[in-house]
C-alpha cells in the first residue's frame, strides 16, 4: 500500500488549506507536486526562469516544506522553476535554503539535474542515439549548439534515485509530469500501468474531480487497483470526470509514451467506491524495446519590439486591412533604405486586434468591431535592429493616412513610450528521444545539507 | 446545418506538448455524440485548421460521449509565426463549423 498526496497541479496554483490538512493527517508516503509545464511557451526553458512570481512559490513552498515534515515523509517537487532547466532547479534550491534558514530547520536535499551539454547531444545524434518523432524539426550539429537550454525528460529510475538518497526534500529539474507520482508506487511493487495511469489522472491534482480549484488530490495504491480520492469538501471524483481526464492536454486519449515504455488504458476499468472516490483497475504497461528519454530544447531566433496603436475612427476602423498592409510595406521599404538591414534580416507585422489576431488566416468570420488595435510587431536579428525598426514604424502608427488628400489623422497611443522591447524571442526546437543504456547517463544527482 | 457548437455541450482546445494541440468535443447525451460522430466531418476540420488530412487524429469515444481531434500545431508553439500560446483559440473554429 503506497499512499501519495499531490497538493496541486503546480508548484503557485494554490490549494483549499482545509483538504491539505486532511491529507497531512492521513500520513502520506510521499508529498509530490508539479513545478512547470511547457505551455506557456518557450521562452522560460530558453532562458531558464520560472514562470510563478517568486514571492508566491516560497510562500507555498514553505507550506508544503512543513506538510511533509508533520507527516514525515519526503517532498518532491519535478520540472522545479517552469522549465527544469539548471538555472531554475537552482532558483527553487535557493528559495528552500531561505525557508530552512528562516523556519530554523535544517533538511537533507537531493538535486536532480536533467541538463543536457549541447556537445553530449551532438556525440548522441552522430551516434544515431537521437530519434525524431513526430512531426520533429530538422536539426543539425549548429543548431544543438544555438540552444541556449536542452533538458531530458526523466523517468521514474532518475526519480527513485533521487528518493533512494534519503533525502527529505528532492527538487528535481525537467521529469514527465507524471514520473514524480509513479515512481514511488512502482519501487513498492505496485503494477507499473496502475502507477502510470495514476500519475497521469493526478499529475493536476484535483482537476480530475469536480471543483477542481481546490487542488489536492490523494492516491493509494494496492496490488490490482488505485484509487483518487480528490480532499476538499464539494470537490468528488466520478468514472467520468477521471476517464475523462485522459483527454487532458493529451494528442491520444488511450495511450501515454514514458521513458521506458507505453501506458495503454484501453482496458482499463472505472468505479465509484462512493461519491467521493474512484477505483481504477486493468491499465496496462507495455514496455519498449529501447530506453528512451524526451529532449526538449529552446534557442534564440530574433528579437522583438512591439508598439499599439488603437483605431476608433469608423472609416478606418473600416479599412484596417488596407492601412495596414500598406504601412507593412511602406515601413519595410523605409527600413531598407535607411539602415543597413537586408530584407531577410527583418519582419513588420500589424496584426489587427477585433479582426483577426487571434487565428490570423484560419479566421472564417467578418465582423466590423467598435475600434481596433493595432499591433506593430518587428522581430530583427538584433535587438538593436528592433527597436530601429519600431522607431520607424512609429510615426506610421500614429499618422499614416488612408488617402493622400485627407488631413492628417492621428490614433490613439496607450503608452509612451510607444515601443516596447520584447528581448529576445526562442523556439523550441527538439521533438526528439535520445537513446540511453544507463537512464542515469544523462542526469546528474547530488546530496546537500541545508 | 447547424453549428458543432449548438448540438454539443462544449469544445475545448488545448496544446498537448509544443508541437500538436488537441480538440475535445463534449457532448451530454448519446443522442448528441451521435450526431457529432456522424456530422462532424473529418476532412472539412482538416482544411478549416490548416493542416493534412493524413496527419489528424480522431478518435469517437462513445464511454464519454466525447469527439476527440489532434493535429500537428499549424505553427509550433512560440515560434515567431504562432499567435495562441496556449491553442486555446481553435475551439472556437471547430465550434463555428456546421455539421450535418
Amino acid at each position: 500500500m503506497t499512499r501519495i498526496l499531490i497538493p496541486s497541479g503546480a508548484l503557485g496554483l494554490g490549494w483549499d488549506a482545509e483538504a491539505l490538512e486532511r491529507g497531512i493527517a492521513a500520513k502520506p508516503d510521499l508529498i509530490a507536486i508539479d513545478g512547470g509545464s511547457t505551455d506557456s511557451g518557450p521562452s522560460y526553458l530558453g532562458r531558464g526562469v520560472s514562470k510563478y512570481a517568486r514571492s508566491s512559490t516560497k510562500a507555498e513552498w514553505a507550506v508544503l516544506i512543513e506538510a511533509a515534515r508533520r507527516a514525515d515523509c519526503p517532498l518532491i517537487v519535478g520540472t522545479a522553476g517552469t522549465c527544469g532547466a539548471g538555472d531554475a532547479v537552482d532558483w527553487l534550491v535557493d528559495i528552500t535554503r531561505e525557508v530552512l534558514s528562516e523556519s530554523l530547520q535544517t533538511a537533507k536535499i537531493a538535486i536532480l539535474k536533467s541538463d543536457q551539454p549541447a556537445e553530449h547531444v551532438v556525440n548522441a545524434l552522430e551516434a544515431g542515439q537521437i530519434t525524431p518523432l513526430t512531426p520533429a524539426p530538422e536539426i543539425d550539429h549548429d543548431l544543438i549548439r544555438s540552444c541556449t537550454n536542452i533538458v531530458a525528460l526523466a523517468g521514474i529510475e532518475q526519480v527513485n534515485a533521487a528518493i533512494e538518497t534519503g533525502a527529505d526534500i528532492i527538487i528535481a529539474g525537467r521529469t514527465t509530469d507524471t514520473a514524480i507520482i509513479a515512481a514511488m508506487p512502482i519501487e513498492h511493487g505496485v503494477d507499473p500501468g496502475l502507477a502510470w495511469h495514476a500519475a497521469k489522472i493526478g499529475e493536476c491534482g484535483a482537476l480530475c474531480a469536480t471543483n477542481p480549484q481546490s487542488g489536492v488530490l490523494q492516491i493509494d495504491f494496492d496490488d490490482d487497483a488505485f484509487v483518487l480520492t480528490p480532499l476538499a469538501d464539494g470537490a468528488n471524483a466520478t468514472p467520468h470526470t477521471v476517464s475523462a481526464h485522459m483527454l487532458y492536454e493529451n494528442s491520444d486519449p488511450y495511450l501515454l509514451h514514458e521513458p521506458g515504455g507505453t501506458l495503454d488504458v484501453t482496458n482499463a476499468g472505472y468505479e465509484a467506491l462512493d461519491k467521493k472516490s474512484v477505483r481504477v483497475t486493468g491499465s496496462e504497461w507495455k514496455p519498449a524495446k529501447s530506453y528512451t528519454v524526451k529532449l526538449e530544447a529552446a534557442r534564440v531566433v530574433g528579437y522583438q519590439t512591439i508598439l499599439l496603436a488603437m483605431l476608433r475612427d469608423p472609416e478606418y476602423v473600416k479599412n484596417a486591412n488596407v492601412w495596414a498592409r500598406d504601412i507593412e510595406d511602406r515601413c519595410t521599404k523605409k527600413t531598407i533604405k535607411r539602415t543597413t538591414a537586408s530584407e531577410d534580416e527583418f519582419s513588420i507585422e500589424v496584426r489587427l486586434i477585433g479582426q483577426d489576431a487571434t487565428l490570423g488566416a484560419l479566421e472564417t468570420r467578418e465582423a466590423s468591431p467598435v475600434e481596433i488595435g493595432a499591433l506593430g510587431i518587428v522581430t530583427a536579428k538584433t535587438a538593436e535592429l528592433a527597436a530601429e525598426i519600431g522607431k520607424l514604424l512609429n510615426p506610421y502608427l500614429l499618422h499614416h493616412p488612408l488617402t493622400a488628400e485627407e488631413e492628417q489623422p492621428t490614433f490613439a497611443f496607450p503608452f509612451s513610450p510607444a515601443e516596447i522591447d520584447r528581448g529576445a524571442i526562442y523556439e523550441f526546437c527538439l521533438n526528439h528521444v535520445m537513446h540511453l543504456g544507463d537512464p542515469m547517463a544523462a542526469f546528474k544527482l547530488e546530496v546537500v545539507d541545508a | 446545418m447547424p453549428e458543432l457548437r449548438n448540438v454539443a455541450q462544449k469544445v475545448r482546445s488545448k496544446n498537448a506538448g509544443p508541437f500538436w494541440i488537441t480538440i475535445d468535443v463534449f457532448c451530454d447525451t448519446q443522442e448528441a455524440f451521435e450526431r457529432v460522430r456522424d456530422g462532424l466531418n473529418t476532412s472539412a476540420t482538416a482544411t478549416l485548421l490548416g493542416v493534412p488530412l493524413q496527419t489528424l487524429k480522431r478518435f469517437d469515444m462513445p464511454e464519454l460521449n466525447v469527439v476527440k481531434i489532434s493535429i500537428p500545431r499549424p505553427e509550433v508553439q512560440g515560434t515567431i509565426r504562432d499567435r495562441d500560446m496556449h491553442g486555446a483559440a481553435i475551439a472556437s473554429l471547430v465550434a463555428e463549423m456546421e455539421i450535418a
